[in-house]
């Protein structure tokens, strides 16, 4: 086998392919004018610095000491720098003179450059600062020792598995010479996102052997982009792309395609070296990107959304999405990598120590502990890392341990939607990890036992969003997929190759032998280079798997529609949006020509309609036999969309107006549910559910169990759980022949959801809930059900699913969260799995990782795509083994902790009481601190201190009380609580952030001065604001985006101009009060305003609701409640909230 | 020495402890195969539940379908059968694990069916250690009580 592959490198046997499109994304940023990065910080730090600065100066005292000072006051910048070097950096320019220019720019605009300092706590002098050059050179001599103390850490962190050891010598030389020009680590840049492209070059500007066929690999990033796609198409025998790129490779596809690429590659080969850099730097950018602009998914994956509102499973439309982004740095050469290194290390220096994440600084802190004997003149803090300081808590950490009195610090939010804190790990092994949007864990240094985690009292979890919509992944075709013998984890970066012929698994240690054909590497088209494999070089990749891997041929997608079609719901008018919906998008239902569909309404009977083609028009068949409920036929009811596509459109079209004047106000859903099933079950599939109604009729029927009178008590809420177990078994049955059941319930009385829920729960599905639905009354809802619907009907779908969990050996899972049913203690049993659904997973430590320096965990989600094609998609993620508990606390994710709360405290809240729940998450505060302040020796006594990394955790606990599903006091219809409770437990971690802690901005003042330039467009940058209602003034507008809904608050004596020129009113009297969108207008105002919303909307999958609210509607109740800071008449105010803790705490 | 009801009660006793004991034993091991993997949660809790239409297609261990509430009964029944032959000692001994059990079957997830085990929560990390604990705790509790009644047979046998 391997003979011939190797022989043969084109042979269909070792198709190869991967798509890295993220450079494209990164590409946009990297136009961007690192002058106008910067900025956006000003803004920022002018807003902070505004606070009183009284609390400041005991803060200060406990804060990092002087060489911590800068990178404090520059934290704030970290990613924005790094954006604006990273960005800079492809280009020709070496590095010098390109850092200069860089932060020379910047600074000039952002005299008050140390202002954030002021408000971490440092009272910094800044008059050196607003000077260009100087400046950087100044920090330097208080830097170095940071980052040279920094290598305490190295030792720590031994690179043990990374496999491209080899290059770190030269890595080391190259970083040696950077510290002295004052030069920075591309690495430092890069971090997480594991784009495959960066990896690749990485591993050959490093690498002491570069292949020469590795060369040709990388392409100008314009071409780089292309090319992945061209390849990841290739696999899905899209070839014609391949031809645009004559810089292509690609690996894919059988001999007579990839003869002509063949041929094509040597010419590529030699631009390839010399650009290598820049699509490495694209990463960087990303990061940068995100880290500062809370982009959620990658700069690339922004950049695709917005110019497609959906992705589809084919890599066609990523391609064209992406292709056009990079094409704005197309051949631009980038220095050589010595070069580019050096660039970035200034940005490195400048902020050694971020305050909660880390990211960018991490970076720097960790290369020159990896060589530091490398460091021509190691100073005496190098020595001593040198020489084993291990423990050594290094400078961010102290940083992210920092305590803060969260009493007296007022302003604790971060200007910009701080990124996730960056696991603590070597360059290379940070490099190739899975991105944090993907896989994200609670503590990012994993405690060594479960003491210490006890004495953490954090809880230890992973989040995930498996099968996230990407823009860049590597797809592998290959015939030995290789896994480990024994604990079959599949190969992945952080194994270690022990020689060329055998792999140490990182899971189970097992020692594997690698096969012949993972020896030849289709990449470099070499033989011998195992860890040179994409596998081994990317932390997400996508596996063709062979026959081995399915119990049965992969199955078409099915599609069945399960409509409602009671008085009630006729009434509502939804199955006029519906039908017009699904016809808009029936051509992008994703599918081959396999493809399925079938439609079943019900009321107080079921039906069924023959769509057999050849028919003159449908055929409707009733089943009144609601009891013993059969299918009517067996054939035709679930017909080929390509074959009989007219009587699908004539159904769709004739669908609404058939039971127009229906008087059945009975539902039958289960036996509905029940014909779906049957209907289903030989092959699997979705079933989508449009409910509008209590189920009143056959199995499954419910009662109204909700009090109206109790909405709003706060004694304990009943009702949380089902009232039968029917729709659960229904699930469990459904789940077992690979059904999923999607729920959309539009209902605006009380429908029993905690019952109904079941039905998806349990199968792997989703629930969206539209409370008082209607097409005419209710406009709002309307589009967003319109809007929604777009997204369900076309975004990606994996059928027949399962995902297992593997982590390293004395790591077990202990409870998982979210959507599906669960088969066995790692595996997850998933009908249909769907880019928006994300899973949370609680760990627990069964025995000690003391032997080992990293943990690791793999998700491998297995699944048939719509194109009937089974596919594996792998996530590994990497985190360093602490033993300190200040360690632990320093690594600690907030925003994961509290999405984890979260999941868990809804589980609390449904098997015992809602009380308990909330109790529990205070209590989670309480012990959190308690913990660190017994931990913390040195840590004044009086205030509640809370380090750094913790910060917000006070303040998202609060705003997790005052959710709709956690809340009392507060009236909440059942319904929408239950709801709100599904939400929290199967959305992704960033959607619940934003749900939990939404994002208030002031737009109506937003200048161009801290904008962010995308292509064309200006994007300002307005700061976050804090939840409460002292910061909204009657002159202003604010938006509030809370994820599914967004508010636009208008207040009464907003500035005339911004209500003409963005909502194109006269003035504030005469805007109507139900305004449900922003009118494209041709001023500069509404532009700018409009690129500011839509870049906010660029990363979501679900467009949200968008509301005008005024100042004196009555709609703006739902505006306020938002506002988590602020007091309720059933709530604590954030303050005292904390002294709330601090009572607990003292007892 | 005569054969008094009290006897028989402990003998019948003892032949249905002996039975429980296997029952236990029965749960553990179902317990450790779900917790090692080597079954599917569904099967687990049909065979673990004994509702009847699903336990027809099932056709491993077709005894041991009926566990749960069985031994519930038996258990039960010798209380009421102590209770008839005025042996206060052995039913005090035994009344708390027939008030657990009663609380068990009160306390069990929402079911159409009768059963105590809910496959989609049982293989949370509590709930299944929980289920394990609780099977050991019985196989002891059962042994113990074994050779208590073995002892009481006796006694009752020459006491009287």
């Amino acid at each position: 086998m391997s003979t011939q592959g190797n022989a043969n490198p084109n042979s269909s046997v070792n198709n190869y392919s991967m798509s890295s499109t993220q450079n494209g994304g990164g590409a946009a940023p990297c136009q961007n004018g690192p002058g106008q990065m910067y900025p956006a910080m000003y803004t920022a730090s002018s807003y902070y610095s505004s606070a009183p600065p009284a609390a400041y100066p005991t803060v200060a005292g406990h804060s990092a000491p002087p060489t911590g000072k800068t990178p404090v006051s520059s934290t704030g910048y970290s990613g924005n720098y790094y954006q604006s070097s990273s960005g800079l950096s492809p280009y020709p320019a070496p590095g010098t003179h390109q850092y200069s220019n860089a932060p020379g720019q910047s600074f000039q605009q952002t005299a008050p450059y140390a202002m954030p300092a002021g408000y971490y706590g440092q009272v910094y002098s800044h008059p050196s600062q607003g000077q260009t050059q100087p400046q950087p050179q100044q920090l330097q001599p208080n830097l170095m020792p940071a980052s040279s103390g920094s290598n305490l850490g190295a030792p720590l962190y031994p690179i043990v598995s990374y496999p491209s050891a080899p290059g770190s010598s030269q890595y080391g030389t190259l970083r040696s010479s950077q510290t002295t020009a004052g030069q920075p680590p591309v690495s430092t840049v890069m971090p997480p996102p594991p784009t495959q492209s960066s990896l690749q070059q990485y591993s050959q500007g490093i690498g002491a052997t570069p292949t020469p066929a590795q060369p040709g690999y990388g392409a100008p990033p314009l071409s780089q982009a292309a090319t992945v796609n061209g390849q990841s198409n290739a696999v899905q025998q899209h070839y014609d792309q391949n031809l645009h790129n004559p810089m292509s490779h690609h690996y894919a596809a059988g001999p007579p395609n990839s003869q002509g690429p063949d041929k094509e590659r040597p010419p590529s080969g030699t631009p390839g070296t010399s650009v290598h850099s820049s699509p490495q730097h694209h990463p960087g950018l990303l990061y940068g990107d995100r880290g500062v602009n809370n982009a959620i998914s990658s700069a690339a994956g922004d950049h695709s959304s917005s110019s497609s509102d959906h992705e589809e499973e084919d890599e066609e439309d990523e391609e064209a999405d992406l292709a056009a982004p990079p094409a704005g740095v197309p051949a631009k050469q980038a220095p050589p990598f010595g070069y580019n290194y050096p660039t970035m290390h200034p940005a490195y220096q400048q902020n050694p120590a971020p305050k909660p994440n880390p990211s960018p600084s991490h970076g720097g802190y960790n290369p020159p502990g990896y060589q530091p004997y490398s460091q021509p003149f190691p100073s005496l803090s190098e020595l001593s890392s040198a020489l084993g300081g291990l423990g050594g808590v290094s400078e961010l950490e102290a940083e992210t341990l920092r305590p803060v009195n969260l009493l007296q610090e007022r302003n604790i939010l971060p200007p910009k939607r701080a990124p996730p804190p960056e696991p603590n790990l070597s360059n290379d092994l940070r490099k190739v990890n899975c991105s944090p949007d993907t896989f994200r864990c609670t503590l990012t240094n994993i405690p060594q036992t479960q003491a210490l985690l006890n004495k953490a009292r954090l809880p230890l979890g992973l989040l995930l969003h498996p099968f996230r919509d990407l823009t860049q992944l590597p797809v592998i075709t290959s015939n030995t997929i290789v896994r480990c013998r024994s604990c079959r984890t599949y190969i992945n970066p952080f194994v270690s190759f022990l020689d060329q012929r055998r792999w140490k698994c990182n899971l189970c240690y097992r020692v594997n032998d690698v096969p012949d054909e993972f020896m030849y590497n289709p990449v470099t088209r070499s033989y011998g280079e195992p860890h040179k494999r994409p596998e081994v070089q990317n932390s997400t990749v996508e596996f063709i798997a062979s026959s081995d891997y399915m119990l049965r041929p992969p199955q078409p997608a099915v599609y069945l529609f399960l409509l409602d079609v009671s008085h009630n719901a006729v009434e509502s008018g939804y199955l006029n949006v519906f039908c017009q919906s699904l016809l808009d998008n029936l051509e992008k239902l994703p599918g081959d020509t396999r493809t399925h569909i079938g439609f079943v309404t019900f009321d107080s009977t079921v039906h069924f309609y023959n769509l057999q083609e050849g028919l003159s028009q449908p055929q409707m068949l009733v089943v009144s036999d609601i009891d013993d409920v059969f299918i009517p036929t067996h054939d035709s009811l679930l017909v080929n969309l390509k074959e009989s596509k007219e009587l699908v459109k004539d159904l769709l079209n004739a669908l609404p107006g058939m039971f127009t004047h229906t008087r059945e106000t009975q539902s039958a859903l289960g036996p509905a549910l029940q014909a779906a099933y049957k209907l289903m079950s030989p092959t699997g599939g979705r079933v989508t559910v449009f409910q509008t109604q209590l189920p009143t009729l056959g199995a499954g029927l419910l009662q109204s169990r909700e009090d109206p009178n109790l909405r709003s008590s706060t004694k304990n809420v009943l009702h949380l759980g089902p009232a039968t177990d029917f729709y659960k078994k229904l699930a469990l049955d459904c789940s077992g022949q690979q059904i999923g059941v999607d729920l959309f319930l539009l209902s605006s009385q009380y429908s029993d959801l905690a019952s109904l829920a079941c039905v998806s729960k349990y199968s792997a599905g989703s629930v969206f809930y539209y409370p008082s639905f209607h097409h005419i009354h209710n406009t709002a809802q309307k589009q967003k059900f319109q809007k929604d619907l777009q997204r369900y009907l076309t975004r990606k779908i994996g059928f027949e699913a399962v995902m297992r969990i593997r982590c390293t050996k004395g790591l077990s899972i202990h409870t998982f969260h979210g959507n599906f049913f669960v088969r066995s203690t790692d595996l997850l049993s998933l009908a249909n799995v769907n880019p928006d659904s994300g899973f949370a997973v609680q760990m627990s430590i069964e025995e000690s990782l003391a032997d080992t320096s990293l943990a690791c965990f793999q998700a491998a989600l297995l699944y048939t795509s719509s194109k009937g094609k089974r596919r594996i998609r792998v996530h590994t993620l990497c985190l360093p083994v602490v033993s300190q508990l200040s360690e632990v606390f320093a690594g600690a994710d907030i925003q994961a902790i509290s999405c984890l709360l979260a999941n868990m405290a809804i589980d609390r809240s449904i098997s015992s009481s809602l009380s308990d729940a909330r109790d529990a998450l205070v209590n989670a505060v309480v012990d959190c601190l308690t913990a660190y302040r017994a931990n913390g020796s040195n840590i004044q006594p009086s205030g509640l201190i809370a380090p750094a990394a913790l910060r917000l955790f006070p303040l998202y606990v609060l705003a997790l009380l005052k959710q709709k599903a956690l809340r009392t006091g507060t009236s909440t219809r059942l319904d929408e609580r239950v709801f709100s409770m599904c939400e929290l437990k199967s959305q992704p971690l960033q959607q619940i952030m934003r749900m939990v802690h939404p994002d208030l901005y002031r737009i109506d003042n937003m200048t161009e001065q801290a904008a962010l330039h995308l292509n064309d467009s200006v994007i300002p940058q307005p700061p976050l604001l804090q939840l409460t209602a002292e910061k909204l003034t009657r002159e202003g507008a604010f938006l509030l985006d809370c994820g599914s809904v967004m508010y636009l608050w208008v207040g009464k004596c907003c500035n005339e101009t911004f209500i003409r020129d963005v909502l194109g009113f006269q003035n504030y009297a005469s805007l109507p009060s139900n305004m449900t969108e922003i009118p494209e207008l041709q001023t500069t105002y509404s532009e700018r305003t409009r690129a500011f919303i839509s870049w906010l909307l660029e990363s979501r999958t679900f467009l949200p609701a968008f509301h005008v609210v005024k100042d004196d509607a009555s709609t703006k109740t739902s505006f306020f409640q938002h506002l988590v800071e602020d007091r309720t008449e059933s709530a604590f105010s954030y303050y005292e909230f904390l002294l709330h803790i601090q009572q607990q705490m003292s007892k | 020495m005569a054969f008094t009801f009290a006897a028989f009660c402990y003998m019948l006793a003892l032949l249905l402890t002996a039975a429980l004991i296997f029952f236990a034993i029965w749960h553990i091991i179902a317990f450790d195969e779900l917790k090692t993997d080597y079954k599917n949660p569904i099967d687990q809790c049909n065979t673990l539940n004994p509702t009847v239409d699903r336990v027809k297609k099932i056709k491993r261990v077709r005894l041991a379908l009926k566990l749960v509430l069985p031994e519930y009964l038996i258990h039960v029944f010798f209380c009421v059968m102590f209770l008839c032959a005025t042996e206060w000692l052995t039913l005090g001994l035994n009344i708390p694990l027939l008030a657990y059990h009663i609380w068990r079957y009160m306390s069990r997830p929402v079911m159409s069916g009768p059963g105590l085990y809910d496959p989609t929560t049982i293989m949370n990390a509590d709930i299944l250690a929980y289920c394990q604990k609780e099977g050991w705790c019985k196989l002891a509790f059962y042994l113990l009580s074994f050779f208590y009644y073995l002892y009481g047979m006796i006694y009752v046998l020459v006491s009287s």
